[in-house]
């Protein structure tokens, strides 16, 4: 064992102040990965329509997207905490329908129990949280596999909302069920602002709060995040609630949007989320990702499906099309940013 | 290399390496060893952690290249790296961790990536003939159809050994197959293994348990700090000299340091382990006084480990009571010891110590957090501050407080470590295998922390099984089967410390 020499010692603890600079930038810098993507998306629009860039159009793009925005921060945070939520897009549908369904009466399909409108409203959220509490239970407690729970309980949901409705359409709910998408402030409407806050108040809880520094820690280790006294149990759980919840809202926004509830509502949503998520650079291994990125993935998304309309692709090709823009902008974003995606 | 003997035997050594260096970064994990083993004997192979075997061994099976030096098999060149082969039929190595897999039967592992085929299609009567003929052949008394996961340590390394045989390897490598065995399953393994010598099978065998080496070895190598120190036959190399082979004579400072200074008898005890049972440790007991460093040392299974990980919280106890500063400690609740005053070094810096995708900032505040600001929220600047004050603190060389931990060399990751223990101000510090895997500076500077934590008057336990970790200990305690067996005070020789050890 030889005695280390003191001189280099010295010059190891100066902390070296200015590569961390440029370091950070690089970081920040990955973030933006998705923005040429949609600068280059916002060109194409421009030239194929006049009307892409009218103030009422980028309207239209982000009071469609309002909805989608919540589940694809829901899943997030879940994928950052390093599990899956696949049951949010029955969520999505089924916490709006039994909300309306204890409040409308039976000759609109409902219980018939006719309970005041807030109840309903507060029961859309509260089933929300329920199956995101039952997802967390079988997860957390019984530790049981997360993909797999919460595909099963996407097929038990969904099943349960086409049993409750037996297939039918809800519609002349109350006003309350539309007051997201009807009540506007400064030109958009409810909805849009509560996506914007909601993502506003993750991004600084996810970069500023131990809470959401905590769902880093656990996504990127569990074993180092429970040997630092974080109580990685209680909050995994807390985050399948939260998501159930935030999932329960964006239903509600999207019931607004169209104006009634219909029993696929968010058929086949899930995957469009995890586009998002992944696109915006959510590590599906967990621990990795911003809400910053997260809401260009959104975005990105809302702005090709907006082209597609305004292209007037024949209907029948745009499912197509819509992948293989997907796929387009998974590849942009990954050269962009010079990082494996996972 | 001065006293190697000339070989025992007659004819060429069935292995043999010629001055084989390799280095990984900045560590000189092997420099000009070398070791020859003639065919039929029992080669024991010893050194302590970091000496450089598991190195030798990865090159004399082929999984790494050597920087400079050759290896011959029967006086032969070895075949290319890439021939992985060609290596098969000449060495295979028995790990502590099994190389099995759970799922498929005995059979299937035993024939594994060569299965017998019928037109294409893999034949299981022929498969299930074939291996019990391998099994047959060399004496392991398993059913081929029996589920591999389900097989006991002892009969799993006989498959292993086994299939090793089958590639026609006639030289096996085992890797501290005692380890995981208790007394009658590893009379049974010696039993099995001179069976097989007199098949003509040549072993290296690696074992921290010296008796063994007596045991079952006829020549012996020793490795310390990369180095080839010497090989003889077992019968010219009493224990005393095979330890001091082991160990080295060095002066230590450290050592003399600690032996004179003045233990603090009459300062107040901060953690005190009252009749403490567990899983893997029963009735332990000790305390540690503010300003003290107690070590506790002992073979892996030895139960340390668990004793430390239970005052930490990372572990529980089912008996007894762990008081802190007077406070009782729950079993295994870690916010508890946070609480108490409980700074921890956790064993494995890669499974708890550190979440490899985050920046160095977040890993050392991550116990922290809630301090840094009002409500839960991390104030930047503080956290920028605590960070940098670590970082600065453990000299850890870094491109400052965002870079990610990943990227860091194994020495700064575990000053990181070290960060993160020493963050919430602890009264208390738990410290396991706090040098593991890092090289020879970084664990200076981690042990000048240790000497500078008891300074500032922290209670210290030292949980390890390197000498130069315990050599920082006012006392260390030898734990056995999950009980205290031993107690040296300060100034005590490496001699003496290991053959407690090591039980002789």
């Amino acid at each position: 064992m030889s005695v280390a020499n003191p001189i280099p010692q010295t010059s190891i603890v100066e902390p070296r102040v200015a590569p961390t600079a440029a370091k950070i930038v690089v970081a920040r810098l990955r973030d933006l990965a998705l923005l040429p993507a949609l600068a280059l998306l916002v060109v194409i629009g421009t030239l194929v329509s006049p009307v892409f860039l009218t103030s009422g159009n980028i309207n239209t793009i982000l009071t469609s997207s309002a909805a989608l925005a919540l589940v694809v921060l829901a899943e997030s945070l879940v994928i950052i905490t390093g599990k899956f939520d696949l049951s949010l897009e029955s969520v999505y549908g089924f916490a709006p329908a039994i909300g309306a369904m204890v409040v409308v009466p039976a000759a609109n399909f409902g219980f018939g129990f006719e309970l005041p409108t807030f109840v309903g409203i507060l029961v859309v959220l509260l089933v929300g949280g329920l199956i995101g509490f039952i997802n967390g239970f079988m997860v957390v407690r019984l530790r049981l596999s997360a993909f797999i729970v919460t595909l099963a309980m996407l097929i038990i949901v969904r099943g349960m909302l086409v049993g409750a409705t037996s297939g039918r359409t809800l519609f002349d709910l109350p006003d309350a069920f539309y007051a997201l998408m009807v009540i506007t402030f400064l030109g958009m409407p409810l909805a849009v602002w509560l996506a914007a806050f909601a993502f506003f108040v993750a991004g600084i809880v996810l970069r500023y709060h131990r809470l959401g520094r905590a769902l880093y820690a656990i996504g990127g280790n569990p074993e180092a995040a429970r040997a630092a006294g974080i109580r990685v149990e209680r909050i995994t759980w807390g985050v399948y609630v939260l998501a159930g919840v935030l999932a329960a809202i964006g239903g509600l926004e999207i019931t607004g949007y169209v104006g009634a509830i219909s029993a696929n509502q968010g058929n086949g949503l899930i995957f469009t989320v995890f586009a998002a998520a992944v696109i915006g650079g959510i590590s599906l291994d967990g621990g990795k990702g911003t809400m910053f990125g997260a809401l260009t993935g959104v975005l990105l998304l809302g702005v090709v499906g907006n082209l597609l309309t305004l292209a007037q692709v024949p209907s029948f090709w745009i499912q197509a099309i819509y992948g293989a823009i997907i796929l387009g902008s998974l590849m942009v974003a990954r050269f962009a940013s010079g990082q494996s995606q996972e | 290399m001065s006293e190697s003997s000339p070989p025992g035997g007659v004819g060429l050594p069935i292995v043999e390496a010629i001055g084989v260096s390799k280095r990984y970064g900045a560590t000189l994990a092997l420099s000009e060893a070398g070791i020859r083993v003639m065919p039929g004997e029992s080669h024991a192979l010893v050194g302590r952690n970091g000496a450089g075997k598991s190195t030798l061994v990865g090159i004399l099976t082929g999984l790494r290249e050597p920087d400079s030096g050759e290896v011959r098999f029967s006086g032969q060149p070895a075949p290319p790296i890439s021939d992985r082969e060609a290596w098969r039929g000449q060495v295979a190595c028995v790990y502590q961790h099994s190389t099995i897999i759970p799922d498929l039967t005995v059979g299937e592992n035993l024939l594994i990536n060569r299965q017998p085929t019928r037109r294409g299609l893999i034949s299981w009567g022929a498969l299930r003939r074939q291996a019990r003929e391998i099994l047959d052949q060399w004496n392991v008394a398993v059913s081929e159809d029996m589920r591999a996961g389900d097989l006991k340590v002892e009969a799993r390394q006989l498959v292993e050994i086994a299939r090793a045989l089958s590639y026609g390897a006639r030289f096996i490598i085992l890797d501290e197959p005692t380890a995981q065995l208790d007394g009658d399953e590893i009379k049974r393994l010696f039993v099995r293994m001179r069976e097989l010598q007199a098949q003509g099978v040549t072993f290296l065998f690696i074992s921290h348990h010296l008796q063994e080496v007596y045991e079952i070895c006829q020549e012996v190598t020793v490795l310390r700090d990369a180095r080839h120190i010497i090989s003889a036959p077992v019968a010219n190399l009493p224990k005393d000299r095979l330890i001091e082979a082991m160990t080295g004579e060095q002066v230590n400072l450290g050592s003399a340091d600690t032996a004179g200074r003045t233990p603090a008898t009459d300062a107040a005890v901060a953690l005190e382990v009252r009749n403490i049972g567990g899983e893997d440790f029963h009735d332990v007991s000790f305390a540690v006084r503010r300003g003290e460093v107690v070590g506790i040392s002992g073979a892996t299974s030895s139960g340390r480990v668990g004793v430390a990980e239970a005052v930490a919280g990372l572990g529980g106890f089912e008996s007894g009571s762990i008081t802190i500063n007077s406070r009782p400690m729950r079993s295994g609740d870690v916010p508890t010891a946070l609480a108490l005053g409980v700074g921890c070094v956790p064993k494995s810096r890669h499974a708890q110590g550190l979440v490899l995708t985050q920046p160095v900032a977040d890993n050392v505040t991550m116990t922290i957090a809630r301090r840094l600001g009002p409500l839960g929220f991390i104030a930047p600047r503080r956290r920028a501050e605590a960070a940098t004050a670590a970082i600065r603190r453990l000299g850890v060389v870094t491109e400052g407080p965002e870079q990610l931990v990943a990227s860091l060399s194994g020495g700064n990751q575990q000053k990181v470590v070290m960060g993160r223990a020493l963050a919430n101000a602890p009264s208390v510090l738990v410290l396991m295998d706090p040098t593991a895997g890092v090289d020879v500076k970084s664990k200076e500077a981690l042990l000048q922390v240790v000497d500078d934590m008891r300074r500032e008057g922290k209670a210290i336990l030292v949980v390890s099984g390197e000498l130069e970790d315990l050599r920082t200990c006012d006392r260390v305690l030898i734990m056995r089967h999950g009980a205290v067996v031993a107690e040296h005070e300060a100034g005590w020789s490496d001699n003496a410390l290991v053959a407690s050890i090591e039980g002789i």
